[in-house]
């Protein structure tokens, strides 16, 4: 890191300290947390984008899928459910993959030809109604336990941690699936089958109700370890003494408390990521990997196997997002399907990667924290504006119209910082070495 | 049994629907296409391209319905659909020419275009929301009927109903019109050919001195019409909502995949199948069968594959089977 690298990052904190100083340090906190789990995501997407040029539009779905794991983790198990119909489902399910690796060990074994053809759309169809035939009846049966609280088999009830490398291994599987399939063929079909996967993952969260209750949400979810409750810190003499000796307000001094834990947390996360793969781009393998990336007509005539390297890091990346999507859901303590939008979740990281700067991990990081900052800074800034510039006009629809316009505006800022940054700046802030 | 009713259940609720869907997919796809042929990248920006276009459709439509002008049986929509098409082709040639022609010239590699393309669709969707916002609109002059489902009833004498949609009908109707034009165009025009031999080989097309800006252009102006053309057929037929129209994005490039990326009969018949397989799957058969079988084997449950919120898992199936066994497409196109 150079001085003017350093130089960013402290402009980024400033940034930080004045929102703090002029707005609260509350709002500071929450956005700088956000920021940091963004950050990690912009890191995945660099691993995959830096390293490998693969292009994910799937982030959304990564993201979601690591919040699932924070579910299907530490939510409290509901026993009822998973009498009613918990081991018929995993039944169900176990056979629908019997199925499918049945079909692609068919798929290899026998010989090209109709009868080939033909077997398989007879086991696909008869593996498909057994599959609804076992699963509809427990699935229906799981909802059925007091839809109102719970209609779930919840989770496993262990520690919110924990899920946070479960996340990791349930994106890694997906991407695998879908890697598998894209990846060795033209750039852009990963491009629109990611874009597809994370479509249907949300779609499976909102309508899959045994699962983690689709659109009723999981709320109340455990935090994470060291992070305490308000009202228990409130409550707490040693807190409450502490908070006189340094007078501030222990309402206030509480929820900063949680905050700072929870963003040192994800710091100590984002750190250790971030030396994880400054080892790994040092190494052999990264020099491989930008080869392949550089040349891959070159790198496979060296021996390498492109699409295999590919696989690999596109698993690897997607890894990171998940984890970064568990830590957001144990943030919240709450997962909410209908909260995840691709232009939140898939393309402001990319805006962050690329205005960050691609190929660099702590471009990546500063690009989260800057455009992280700016997108939720906007938020809550950006209807003040208006309403200050619209102040003068007279109540009407186009006040109204236009006051609530100033959310969309953020969509076409990044649009056009994201086309001047490509266009003026490709390599962004903090460029490749 | 009854196999009359069930042929008519059947067309009411799939034949009609899907053929109407799969015309404005079809049309989409075309675009895709077109854009991937001659410029060689996919563009994320073209389900935002097909909302701006319908948005200046609809709000031309809303001042002429405002002025009491109407189109006899047809919507409204249809005249006010050539301002939409220009607004379109005028956003395009100024992004083209902003945007797109620095990285032509540069020759950068497609994936770099694709990002390019994902700026624009932020740009686009941010003008769309900003000016109509973000929720459902209506454009269509009320609900209007070729033959609704009384009518026929009363004329057939049948139990079941079949009702076609003036917007439907319209729908087909446009998109035969739309494709005869542009095949015509591409295989009888000088322009056309040119553009068929740049697609094929560009060094070749340069060397026989076809000019490539205007191929690009004539390219742009083609995708803009098809695109305001789509979305003006899809809003008219269900509802306009900008979020949607980037959702579509996902079956027009399953379309244009499937049928093969750079062949325009191929985004035809992929935009079919899309639509085709999605109404199929998530339709619940439990009326059709009723008729069809005999009593005693009539369906009790609802006989729904899926259930309709999962119509993007179709597409992304189809698209995951073709990637996997022709990654060229029905139609050879390019892989």
């Amino acid at each position: 890191m150079n001085m003017r690298n350093l130089m960013m990052f402290a402009g980024v904190a400033i940034l930080f300290v004045l929102t703090g100083i002029l707005q609260s340090w509350n709002l500071s906190l929450s956005i700088l947390n956000m920021a940091l789990l963004s950050a990690i995501m912009a890191l995945g997407v660099n691993i995959q984008w830096g390293y490998a040029g693969l292009f994910n539009t799937g982030v959304m779905g990564f993201t979601a899928l690591g919040g699932l794991a924070v579910v299907l983790v530490a939510a409290q198990p509901v026993p009822e459910a998973w009498r009613a119909g918990g081991p018929g489902v995993l039944l169900a399910l176990l056979v629908g993959a019997g199925v499918l690796a049945a079909a692609i060990a068919l798929h290899k074994r026998m010989p090209r030809g109709r009868m080939r053809t033909i077997t398989l759309l007879v086991v696909l169809t008869g593996g498909f109604f057994l599959f609804r035939a076992l699963f509809d009846t427990n699935a229906e049966a799981i909802e059925a336990v007091n839809p109102a609280t719970s209609g779930y088999m919840g989770g496993l009830g262990l520690p919110s941690l924990w899920a946070w490398p479960v996340g990791g291994v349930l994106a890694a599987a997906a991407a695998w699936g879908i890697g598998k399939t894209a990846l060795g063929l033209r750039s852009d079909y990963l491009a629109i089958a990611t874009l597809g996967i994370a479509e249907i993952i949300i779609s499976v969260l909102k309508n899959e109700d045994w699962l983690a209750r689709g659109v009723k949400n999981v709320i109340s979810l455990p935090r994470p370890w060291p992070v305490p409750y308000e009202v228990d810190l409130q409550q707490d003499p040693r807190f409450l003494q502490v908070a006189a000796e340094w007078g501030f307000d222990p309402v206030t001094g509480s929820s900063i408390l949680v905050k700072l834990l929870y963003g040192g947390l994800f710091v100590a996360v984002l750190l250790a990521l971030i030396w994880l793969s400054e080892r790994a781009l040092n190494a052999p393998w990264g020099r491989m990997m930008r080869a392949i990336r550089d040349n891959e007509v070159a790198a496979s005539a060296m021996g390498k196997d492109v699409t295999g390297r590919h696989l690999q890091v596109f698993v690897i990346g997607s890894a990171v997002i998940g984890i970064a999507g568990a830590m957001m859901t144990s943030m919240d303590t709450q997962l909410i399907p209908g909260t995840y939008n691709p232009l939140r979740f898939t393309f402001l990281v990319w805006v962050m990667v690329i205005v960050g700067g691609s190929g660099n991990n702590w471009g990546a990081v500063l690009g989260g924290l800057l455009v992280g900052w700016l997108w939720l800074i906007v938020e809550s800034l950006g209807p003040i504006v208006m309403s200050g510039v619209t102040a003068s006009m007279a109540d009407g629809p186009l006040k109204a119209h236009l006051v609530d316009s100033a959310q969309h505006m953020r969509l076409l800022t990044l649009g056009i910082v994201l086309l001047l940054v490509l266009r003026f700046s490709p390599r962004g802030l903090i460029p490749e070495k | 049994m009854d196999l009359v009713n069930a042929l008519v259940v059947f067309a009411n609720f799939v034949l009609i629907p899907a053929t109407a869907y799969g015309a404005q997919l079809a049309l989409g796809a075309l675009g895709v296409t077109l854009i991937y042929g001659i410029l060689r990248f996919s563009n994320f920006a073209h389900g935002d391209t097909m909302a701006f276009g319908t948005m200046v459709t609809i709000l031309c439509t809303w001042g002429l319905q405002a002025l009491g002008v109407s189109f006899g049986p047809l919507p409204t929509a249809l005249l006010a659909l050539p301002i939409g098409i220009a607004a379109t082709a005028a956003l395009v040639l100024g992004t083209d020419r902003i945007v797109y022609r620095f990285y032509r010239r540069q020759k950068a590699q497609p994936t770099i275009l694709v990002i390019v393309s994902l700026g624009v669709m932020f740009v686009m969707n941010g003008i769309v929301r900003l000016i109509i916002g973000v929720n459902d609109q209506n454009f269509s002059d009320g609900e209007r009927f070729v033959i609704t489902a009384r009518e026929f009833k009363a004329a057939t004498g049948l139990a079941e109903g079949l009702a076609i949609k003036t917007t439907q009908a319209v729908t087909v109707v446009a998109a035969i019109v739309v494709v005869a034009a542009l095949f015509w165009f591409l295989q009888r025009t000088r322009t056309g050919k040119s553009m068929r031999a740049f697609s094929d080989n560009e060094d070749l097309a340069l060397l026989s001195g076809i000019n490539p800006d205007r191929v690009v252009q004539i390219t742009w102006i083609l995708a803009a019409a098809l695109a305001a053309i789509a979305g003006v057929l899809y809003g008219l037929d269900k509802s306009f909502k900008p979020f949607t129209y980037f959702q579509l994005l996902l079956p027009i490039f399953a379309a244009a995949i499937v049928g093969g990326l750079g062949s325009p009969l191929g985004a035809i018949a992929g935009g079919f199948i899309i639509a085709f397989s999605e109404v199929f799957v998530t339709y619940a058969w439990k009326k059709v069968l009723g008729y069809a079988l005999p009593d005693a084997w009539a369906p009790e449950t609802l006989v729904q594959l899926l259930s309709t919120d999962y119509k993007f898992a179709v597409s992304f199936t189809i698209l995951i089977v073709v990637l996997l066994f022709m990654p060229t497409g029905l139609f050879r196109g390019k892989s």
